[in-house]
């Protein structure tokens, strides 16, 4: 048997990040991976794939339910153990640290599966990395719509132009040791306030 | 002030955490409890195992499975105090409630008499080759299920063939109970009230009455943490135990459901959690019952880990055919739970503690006072509704009593 005649099955309710495991681990040669989502269902799937190597997400409230299977020989043919090697602290704390966690059948050699789970790891930290930057990029675009607002409400107020209300805004910021967007953040709800009738 | 990590699941038996925290308990420890909800159990473990975790609110089964290998990511986790006694009930499905009532149930909540209905329309069920029913406990090592299937099996029914036990979690229950995913399930509050009060289910009976004053939750620790850090955690156990005190004051029952309802915590109304903990339970859309037994947070030495409550949960993974049966495990369940360390952080503290490490359950058919230090303590009823006991000095007899017979 080849690496790539391993089958994985992803379980993860996040479809994006489902996605990207999945073309990691197609793009690694690894031609059998499943991708499950919902909750129903979950057993019966594992059943029909059964599947040499589990990669599940820690957010994800059907661990329990997955842990529990492996109990059940009815269920699940062969046993299955948690992890490449359980003695393997750095990969456990690697995995735990990304979100992520992996069974495996018994038996499957070490060196066949950390590649499946080096991967889920580094894909996992790379989907928390952009879904951070697009939120900081989302924090980053609203405080600019929010200074603009301020603007507007200083030049009308005090007939300056945008470069002196800016300045106003970020002197104010400074004196106070808070952000520019914190400081417009209060104006304009200063101002709402004032002008709520 | 130290930082201490502490994981919880989003269920009404977290309170002590949780108030220790809201209250100020911990803070006037010199703590900074630091709480972080979890989803699952799996991850309540493994974070403790890589160090995310100090201590975690624990299925009390938890330690003891870790203790004697069961547990998939190799951890060991201390039980130096429970979280309180009792809290969960059995809820079935509106129409299986009926059909129940049909075959004998009379309503009163008692597990004899509904555990023989359902062992009766069971019988019939399969004479007509209708499908098994299935009822849902939340992990294979919980009180939820030990306790079902205790029931069960009393009962004349097997848990393994006359029904199926599926694995969901707690807050998934109501939803696949109103969908006919399941026909009931054993769960902690506030899963059984939200139910009967969206008149999904009615609860059939309760953990306190399946077995009086016995073990739920406890406070799960890393060896590791308290090895290093044995003066800290004896500050967090007393801290709890205020918090168990103040908990256990039906003054602040209100105060209480309203803290553990918020988003950071239950995020549930604190009018379905409220019940647990006054013990003013809604069970039927048209019944309800006053048990001031149902969740115990301090009374009756409800923080004391008791070693027989470690090793009963271990008689009954024999039994289930989770853990195979020997003496190193006898000694490696029993010692997971820790009461000289319980013992020793409470020391200076003015409540009564017990002077044995084990009782026989069962035994106390009443609530008994029983010397502890200078103080005198109640302790029981603990018995189970079938009447046997259960001493852990005996374990391997009850075992063997307990095992199926040809």
């Amino acid at each position: 048997m080849s690496v790539s005649n391993l089958s994985v099955l992803v379980v993860d309710e996040n479809k994006i990040r489902a996605a990207i495991i999945e073309a990691g681990l197609r793009e690694a040669g690894y031609e059998r991976v499943e991708v499950v989502g919902e909750t129903f269902g979950l057993i019966r799937n594992i059943e029909q794939i059964s599947p040499d190597v589990i990669v599940i997400d820690l957010e994800n409230p059907n661990r329990d339910l997955l842990e529990s299977m492996f109990q059940l020989s009815r269920s699940v043919k062969r046993p299955i153990a948690m992890f490449v090697d359980q003695s393997d602290q750095a990969s456990i704390e690697a995995a735990v640290e990304a979100g992520v966690s992996a069974y495996i059948v018994d038996g499957l050699t070490k060196e066949r599966v950390k590649p499946i789970l080096d991967m889920a790891i580094s894909r996992f930290n790379a989907f928390a990395r952009m879904s951070r930057e697009l939120q900081d990029a989302r924090d980053e675009l609203a405080g600019r719509r929010m200074i603009d607002a301020a603007k507007t409400i200083l030049m009308n107020a005090k007939n300056i132009d945008e470069e002196e209300a800016y300045k106003l805004l970020r002197k104010t910021a400074m004196n106070q040791n808070r952000k520019i967007a914190d400081i417009a953040q209060s104006l304009v709800t200063a101002e709402k306030l004032m002008n709520d009738k | 002030m130290d930082k201490v990590r502490a994981g919880f699941i989003p269920l009404t038996d977290a309170a002590l955490l949780i108030a220790a925290r809201e209250k100020s308990f911990a803070k006037d420890a010199g703590i900074n409890l630091e709480l972080a909800r979890e989803i699952s159990w799996a991850n309540i473990r493994d974070r403790m195992a890589v160090g995310h975790f100090d201590i975690a609110h624990m299925l009390a089964p938890m330690p003891v499975a870790a203790a004697i290998g069961l547990s998939p990511v190799p951890v060991e986790i201390l039980a130096p105090m429970a979280l309180g006694l009792g809290g969960n009930a059995v809820t079935v499905s509106t129409s299986l409630h009926e059909l129940l009532r049909e075959n004998g149930y009379d309503g009163s909540l008692d597990p004899g008499i509904a555990g023989k209905s359902l062992a009766r329309l069971i019988g019939r069920r399969r004479d007509r080759n209708l499908p098994d029913l299935i009822f849902g406990v939340v992990h294979p090592y919980s009180s939820h299920s030990y306790d079902l299937r205790y029931w069960l099996s009393a009962c004349g029914i097997d848990p393994e063939k006359d029904l199926q036990i599926v694995i969901l979690p707690p807050s998934f229950m109501p939803d696949a109970l109103s969908r006919g995913n399941i026909d009931g399930y054993c769960v902690g509050e506030p899963w059984n009230t939200a139910s009967v009060a969206s008149g999904a289910g009615a609860i059939l009976t309760t953990k306190s009455r399946l077995w009086q004053s016995s073990p739920e939750k406890v406070l799960g620790v890393s060896k590791r943490f308290a090895t290093a850090y044995p003066e800290l955690l004896d500050r967090i156990i007393c801290s709890l135990v205020n918090a168990a005190i103040w908990c256990a004051d039906s003054e602040n029952h209100a105060e209480l459901a309203e803290i553990l309802s918020r988003t950071e915590y239950l995020d549930h109304s604190a009018k379905i959690i409220l019940p647990a903990l006054s013990g003013n339970i809604a069970t039927t859309g048209e019944q309800r019952i006053q048990d001031s037994d149902f969740f115990i947070t301090f009374n009756r030495a409800a923080n004391f880990p008791w070693r027989s409550h470690a090793l009963w949960y271990y008689s009954q993974m024999v039994r289930s055919g989770q853990a195979s049966f020997c003496p190193e495990n006898v000694e490696l369940a029993a010692a997971s739970f820790a009461p000289d360390l319980f013992r020793r952080a409470v020391s200076q503290m003015e409540i009564a503690v017990p002077a044995a490490n084990s009782k026989v359950e069962g035994a106390l058919i009443t609530a008994t006072a029983v010397g502890a230090g200078k103080n005198i303590l109640y302790l029981g009823p603990d018995g189970f509704f079938d009447g046997v006991l259960f001493d852990p000095d005996k374990i391997e007899e009850y075992i063997r009593s307990q095992s199926p017979r040809e």
